[in-house]
């Protein structure tokens, strides 16, 4: 499936990826539009390695799409993304508390979630793209592969 | 509890934590917490944003690109952003000793008549050295010219700094033929913002020489002139008792705290709170009194001086405030941090900024000014005192715990010790270390930093390995706060954590084997005593012969950069705890610790083991020692116990 990967030992937590998700999915899609709405990878702490970026993992048994009441999480059999419909969420949150990867989060001023979406329509996310020291990549093994 | 005993090393900051969390109330090690993880190119000096074209940033992986966008390459990005941090450290100490030269004037135009001229024989010192005739010529007058002369180092375009003449002959030579004897204080300043500039300087060698100049005009300059004329006119430092750490703030007096950097108006406060109307007015407010503590550097210059009580180092600010205790606390530059005035809202305290150079949005701002400082200093004692009513007793949680210390060392005084009081002489120092008895002696000095947990640590486990090895230790800023809060600074310490020559040495003269020798800018002090060191002479020619070595182990501020490299670049081997931010590039690094050693006779080195770090610098002055040929240690301590 395809899905952002990381190669830990290359990031150097400097957060590059969080504005670029942050203006990819602002209206304007510039600068100036990243405080509309947090970005979906946020760059924590390893104990062993400066930099992690967390992000949806595209989960193949993905227990989000479990765990959503109103079905706005649903797998997307084509392209095998985990899809997520703003219209339908109703912020219950559960998603977000069964995520092991920390990929779903709050967007508590609309009272829904946000998660990556593989920036769908670009060539390469915009995270990958905007990643200086090439840490970050599009995995495109499918199931099959593995 | 135990869980702030591994973030703060002494247990009054630690129950002032708890304090601040009871109040919900952030602290500098929450915030430091929330910033993680930090930038890697930040930390490795290879991102540039001195142009449009820009921000640039080096991959280090060699994978993305190698050059900005101009072609400046990691080598060229981390140089200038080095000599960048080196010219806003010494702009910051050396506009310090620009105020304190413009007061000096002024006070000796008879403009500041609540400042006087102190210590008359150092006045008559410096006008000697400065070229100014002062026979049959009143102190006024030859404070005059000197004033005048120290105030235009700081313009002066050609020709060298006059107090340079101190160093050692050998190194003002050293200095001139490689080019980095500071022309002027200001004019090295601005030039850094020059080479720095989109395509003027992309040899890091050439940068990082500018850097040498830049800093040693500090050193040598800026933070020298204010030492010195602080002394002239508040008075000569004399070794003094006081106590520090946060249990100095009083239960039922008006608590004030001055915080910053600069005495000129601190001294004023101390005069001011010790006026009986003062003192009658907060006993009319239920005070039984006022007491005044320090922070930071104002506290070490206050404490030099006056004995003043030191509450505290520069993680200690918000924790002063957590104590519900503190009525006013007086800020002026450098080290306030801004998140100052939430931790004052939290409880009653009056912040209030007197410089017109920092001010808080916000906050109460009563500007300092030299013509009428005392009347300045008097409005500030009384907005504190005016606050008491308004403390919430049954909320206060003062520390109990405090230290006694002996502070108040100098380049004059020590040594006066050490040779009795009737025969001044750096010789029975210099014998010491020649006869072994001494390993040799280490500046620790600096800032406290959250990314060193336990804070103090890493200056309190240093310099107890150092003394432990016979090396006589002297200190300045918030390094010294952090070992005087251990103790170090008692003369008792030398009978628990001395070896035994240093004990000897100590006990002979009624040391601390630990010496507080003031402020940052009173890192100066330490120049001059390495400098009469060889004067006095069988140390070798120029300091970089001597078994000396300086630190920083935990370093944060610009000055900190400045300050090293003016070490270093007189002579003295200097170890930081975390590295400067100049990971991304091989080839400065290389010069910081290998070219530098050939070009000025010492080198910087990285180390945040304090343990390790204390032993390079052990390392360091026994290869010194041998290559002096001095007699071997006379007593070698037992193998690290850590």
């Amino acid at each position: 499936m395809p899905r952002v990967i990381c190669d830990n030992e290359r990031c150097l937590a400097c957060k590059a990826c969080e504005i670029a998700c942050a203006v990819q999915h602002s209206a304007a899609k510039s600068l100036a539009g990243v405080f509309e709405e947090p970005p979906r990878v946020r760059v924590s702490r390893l104990p062993e390695a400066r930099g992690l970026p967390l992000r949806c993992m595209q989960c193949e048994e993905a227990p989000c799409v479990m765990a959503c009441m109103s079905g706005a999480l649903q797998r997307d059999a084509e392209t095998g993304l985990v899809k997520h419909d703003a219209d339908k969420c109703v912020g219950c949150w559960m998603c977000v508390m069964v995520c092991p990867f920390g990929g779903v989060r709050p967007l508590r001023s609309r009272g829904v979630v946000t998660k990556c979406d593989l920036c769908e329509g670009e060539e390469t996310p915009a995270c990958v793209a905007a990643c200086p020291t090439h840490a970050l990549s599009v995995d495109e093994t499918t199931a099959e592969e593995v | 509890m135990s869980d702030n005993s591994k973030k703060m090393r002494d247990p009054a900051s630690q129950q002032a934590l708890a304090a601040a969390k009871a109040a919900e109330m952030a602290t500098a090690l929450d915030r430091y917490e929330a910033q993680q993880p930090q930038c890697g190119f930040g930390q490795m000096g290879i991102c540039c944003r001195n142009c449009n074209m820009g921000p640039c940033r080096i991959d280090p992986f060699g994978e993305g690109p190698q050059t900005g966008v101009c072609g400046a390459t990691a080598d060229t990005i981390v140089a200038r952003n080095l000599l960048r941090m080196i010219a806003a450290g010494a702009a910051a100490h050396s506009d310090h000793g620009r105020d304190v030269a413009h007061t000096f004037l002024l006070m000796a135009k008879g403009e500041a008549k609540d400042y006087t001229i102190t210590d008359e024989l150092k006045l008559r010192q410096m006008a000697v050295e400065y070229g100014v005739e002062i026979e049959g010529k009143t102190s006024q007058e030859i404070a005059l010219a000197l004033g005048e002369l120290a105030l235009a180092e700081f313009g002066q375009q050609e020709g060298e700094l006059k107090l340079a003449a101190r160093a050692p002959e050998k190194r003002q030579q050293l200095w001139r033929n490689l080019g980095v004897m500071p022309r002027g204080i200001d004019r090295e300043i601005v030039e850094c913002m020059h080479r720095t500039h989109i395509g003027v300087d992309a040899d890091y060698r050439n940068i990082l020489r500018h850097g040498i100049r830049t800093a040693l005009g500090d050193g040598w300059g800026g933070s020298m002139i204010a030492t010195d004329l602080q002394d002239v006119m508040l008075g000569s430092p004399v070794p003094i008792r006081a106590k520090v750490n946060l249990g100095v703030l009083s239960k039922d007096k008006v608590n004030i705290v001055v915080h910053g950097h600069e005495p000129i108006l601190s001294e004023m406060i101390v005069e001011a709170a010790r006026e009986p109307e003062m003192l009658k007015l907060a006993e009319e407010k239920g005070a039984k009194g006022i007491q005044l503590s320090g922070l930071c550097c104002t506290a070490n210059e206050v404490l030099m001086r006056q004995g003043i009580p030191v509450a505290g180092q520069f993680l200690q600010q918000e924790l002063a405030i957590a104590t519900g205790a503190v009525e006013a606390m007086i800020v002026d530059v450098q080290c306030l941090m801004p998140a100052l005035a939430d931790a004052a809202r939290c409880f009653h305290t009056e912040l209030i900024t007197t410089s017109p150079k920092g001010r808080m949005p916000g906050v109460r701002h009563i500007e300092f000014d030299e013509e009428h400082a005392l009347d300045v200093a008097r409005e500030i004692v009384r907005a504190g005192i005016e606050r008491f009513p308004q403390r919430r007793q049954e909320s206060v949680n003062i520390p109990e715990h405090t230290m006694d210390l002996v502070a108040g060392f100098t380049a004059e005084y020590v040594f006066k010790l050490l040779g009795g009081r009737f025969r001044p002489s750096y010789r029975p120092l210099n014998n010491g270390i020649i006869e072994g008895r001494l390993r040799g002696v280490a500046g620790v000095v600096g800032c406290v930093n959250p990314n060193i947990q336990p804070v103090d640590s890493g200056h309190v486990e240093m310099v107890k390995e150092l003394i432990r090895n016979d090396v006589l230790v002297v200190q300045t800023g918030c390094s010294a706060i952090a070992c005087a809060k251990e103790g170090l600074m008692t003369p008792e310490a030398a009978f628990q954590y001395a070896g035994k020559g240093l004990q000897e040495i100590c006990e002979t003269v009624g040391i601390p084997p630990v010496l507080h020798v003031g402020s940052c800018v009173d890192n100066s002090r330490i120049l001059i005593a390495c400098s009469e060191m060889i004067r006095e002479g069988g140390l070798g020619e120029d300091i970089s012969d001597m078994p000396v070595a300086g630190a920083a182990p935990e370093w944060m501020s610009e000055k900190a950069v400045s300050i090293g490299m003016y070490v270093v670049g007189s002579g003295i081997f200097t170890v930081f705890g975390t590295p400067l931010p100049v990971g991304g590039s091989q080839a400065v690094y290389d010069y910081l610790t290998k070219e530098m050693v050939d070009e000025v006779g010492a080198g910087w080195a990285f180390e945040k083991d304090p343990v390790a770090a204390a032993r390079l610098m052990i390392e360091h002055m026994n290869e010194k020692r041998a290559a002096l040929k001095l007699r071997p240690m006379m007593y070698e301590p037992e193998k690290t116990t850590a």
